[in-house]
């Protein structure tokens, strides 16, 4: 028996086809799912290095908090420098995982799906490029500094926790640690530092979004090597250094312009007052635009050579 | 009504031409195999098919432009590659959760039932899967996507037999309902053989036969030639002699079927043959 017949045989056995059925669909959503999915790191990254430091921290009470915390009596503001130092330590290492993750991250984001040819795949569900594009881009932008901030305030609570612990366990008083913390100042500084950043690497993960998109393979030295040359170039033929300064601009103006004061050169004290946030310094700063117009024609250019990507 | 058109289509890669100026035509409700020899430009027709590379001339599929309405022609189209495009990393339950999230004609309960009858788990991830698992993975998914169109390049290279011939039985007996359309390319011509309403051979990037699988037999013959008759059968100039067990077969295109009854055992040539016929002997002299 050919097709053909069973073909005849079934459209006649069979009902006329319903309307289409349709249900309602949020690709968005799914998308950006479907990255945490491929990434796991997105949230395992943070995670662990935020038990490494809360567990590192919970041995550390047992065994030093005797000499740090029994002194609150005699010395109270000394001990709530203390007391903020693993608090501002976990938020600080937790800032630099979420670098490393946007970083390593976009180096891969469109060039996984053409290296295991499921780019093929993807296509051929009714996903545009464009959705696709910015939901790669959603992930260094919006996941990761949520991620890291839901992260770093769980693991606050934790060190809290055990500080009050440490802090009855040697018969001191709570009282200095829920009064004079200044954890609201702490909590706005690391989101203002969080969303400064993000907004001024923008143009970075743009940059690696697209080698990752182009680079047939080595997507970190294509990233990286060309502006090597191009200083090294620079510097021979101009005896002039731009392009290392536009580097070291990208990579260090934004905290430059977002606080009047370094916080990683505050040794003495674990915490950075919100009056050294210079938001409007930072809104008005011609990189922070720059960096952000640049980001977004990368990203026109994205969702252009996503419809030419083809398994490598 | 017409589900591809395709008209002056052409595709190349720098000097070497995949596609060179095709015109062809499917109408909706059948299943076209698509035949060639490697390089013949398959694949490349299908990719300009399914929006996936860019080509010159005239291509419609249901109505519309693949290359620049690709993500709203996939609501009505679904395409299983050559090798696995499944991502490795994705979990069974993940990629039904996915489909149904970005597919409004996705339903989620004909894929389950479909794989209830394997042994593929909902927890396992495609790169714990068999070759031949991925391919009923990829199957169940798109069987439970009611489209118009379904476009299967190398389905099951490298599956053995018996996954080869449950993925074309689930194929006629689950999803072709007669309305929707199939096209398939495939190497292992024997197993379309039953399956095809139409048969498309292409060669060099050009169509060198478009017919229908009826057409076939009233315009095709395969004669076993009794050794008395060989010569006379050589003067109805037959498109391809071989021998079998000492004796002649030959093809023959347009040869009354009285005539050639009277020369010896008279069948309609497989596709294997035709495909010989046609393309075989200019495939040698080319290399």
């Amino acid at each position: 028996m050919s097709a053909l017949n069973v073909a005849e045989e079934r459209s006649v056995a069979l009902p006329e086809r319903a309307a289409l059925q349709q249900h309602a669909t949020r690709p968005f959503l799914w998308l950006v799912r479907r990255e945490l999915w491929e990434n796991p790191s997105i949230v395992v990254a943070p995670v662990a290095v935020a038990a490494v430091i809360v567990f590192g921290f919970f041995v550390a009470a047992i065994r030093f908090s005797g000499k740090v915390f029994i002194s609150v009596n005699q010395d109270p503001v000394g001990a709530i420098a203390v007391a903020m130092i693993p608090l501002f330590f976990v938020a600080f290492a937790l800032g630099i995982t979420m670098l490393f993750t946007g970083v390593f991250y976009s180096l891969d984001a469109l060039h996984s799906e053409r290296r295991d040819r499921s780019i093929l795949f993807w296509k051929s569900l009714p996903v545009s490029d464009r959705e696709t594009v910015l939901s790669k881009l959603t992930v260094p932008m919006a996941v990761l500094p949520i991620v890291t901030f839901a992260v770093a305030l769980s693991a606050q609570i934790l060190i809290f926790l055990i500080e009050n612990g440490a802090m009855l366990a040697h018969g001191g008083s709570l009282r200095a640690l829920w009064t004079q913390l200044p954890i609201p100042a702490a909590l706005t500084a690391f989101l203002y530092g969080l969303i400064t950043t993000t907004l001024w690497y923008a143009p970075i993960y743009a940059w690696l979004m697209l080698v990752s998109a182009w680079a047939r393979r080595a997507a970190l030295i294509w990233a990286v090597v060309p502006f090597f040359i191009l200083a090294i170039f620079e510097k021979i033929a101009f005896r002039t250094h731009y392009v290392v300064d536009l580097v070291k601009y990208r990579i260090s103006g934004g905290f430059l312009a977002a606080f009047a004061q370094d916080p990683g050169l505050h040794q003495n004290r674990a915490t950075v007052p919100l009056s050294d946030l210079t938001p409007a310094h930072f809104f008005a700063s011609p990189g922070l635009w720059t960096g952000l117009v640049f980001a977004a024609l990368v990203v026109v250019l994205l969702i252009r050579m996503r419809r030419y990507r083809e398994p490598i | 009504m017409t589900c591809i058109e395709a008209r002056g289509l052409r595709k190349s890669y720098g000097k070497s031409v995949a596609l060179d100026d095709v015109d062809l035509r499917v109408e909706e409700g059948r299943i076209v195999g698509l035949i060639g020899p490697n390089g013949a430009g398959k694949s490349t027709a299908l990719h300009a098919m399914l929006g996936l590379t860019s080509f010159d001339g005239e291509l419609k599929v249901l109505g519309r432009d693949p290359w620049n309405d690709r993500d709203a022609l996939m609501r009505d189209v679904c395409f299983i590659a050559d090798v696995a495009v499944l991502p490795r990393w994705i979990k069974v339950s993940q990629a039904l959760d996915f489909i149904e999230g970005v597919h409004p004609r996705f339903d989620r309960s004909k894929a389950e039932a479909f794989l209830a009858k394997t042994s593929i788990r909902m927890k396992s991830r495609v790169r714990a899967l068999s070759k031949g698992m991925v391919v009923q993975l990829h199957l169940a998914l798109v069987m439970a996507i009611d489209a118009r169109l379904l476009v299967l390049d190398e389905p099951t290279l490298g599956l053995d037999i018996l996954y080869r011939k449950q993925f074309y039985d689930s194929l006629l007996n689950e999803y072709f309902d007669g309305r929707r359309t199939i096209i398939v390319t495939t190497h292992q011509v024997e197993e379309i053989q039953d399956v095809i309403t139409d048969l498309v051979f292409i060669q060099h990037g050009r169509i060198v036969l478009n017919t229908s699988m009826e057409a076939i037999e009233a315009r095709y013959a395969e004669v076993m030639v009794r050794p008395e008759h060989t010569e006379a059968a050589r003067a109805l100039r037959p498109m391809r002699e071989r021998q079998v067990f000492g004796r002649s077969v030959m093809l023959f295109e347009g040869a009354p079927r009285e005539q050639l009854q009277q020369l010896g055992e008279v069948r309609t040539p497989s596709i294997a043959e035709l495909f010989m016929a046609t393309m075989g002997d200019k495939q040698e002299g080319t290399r």
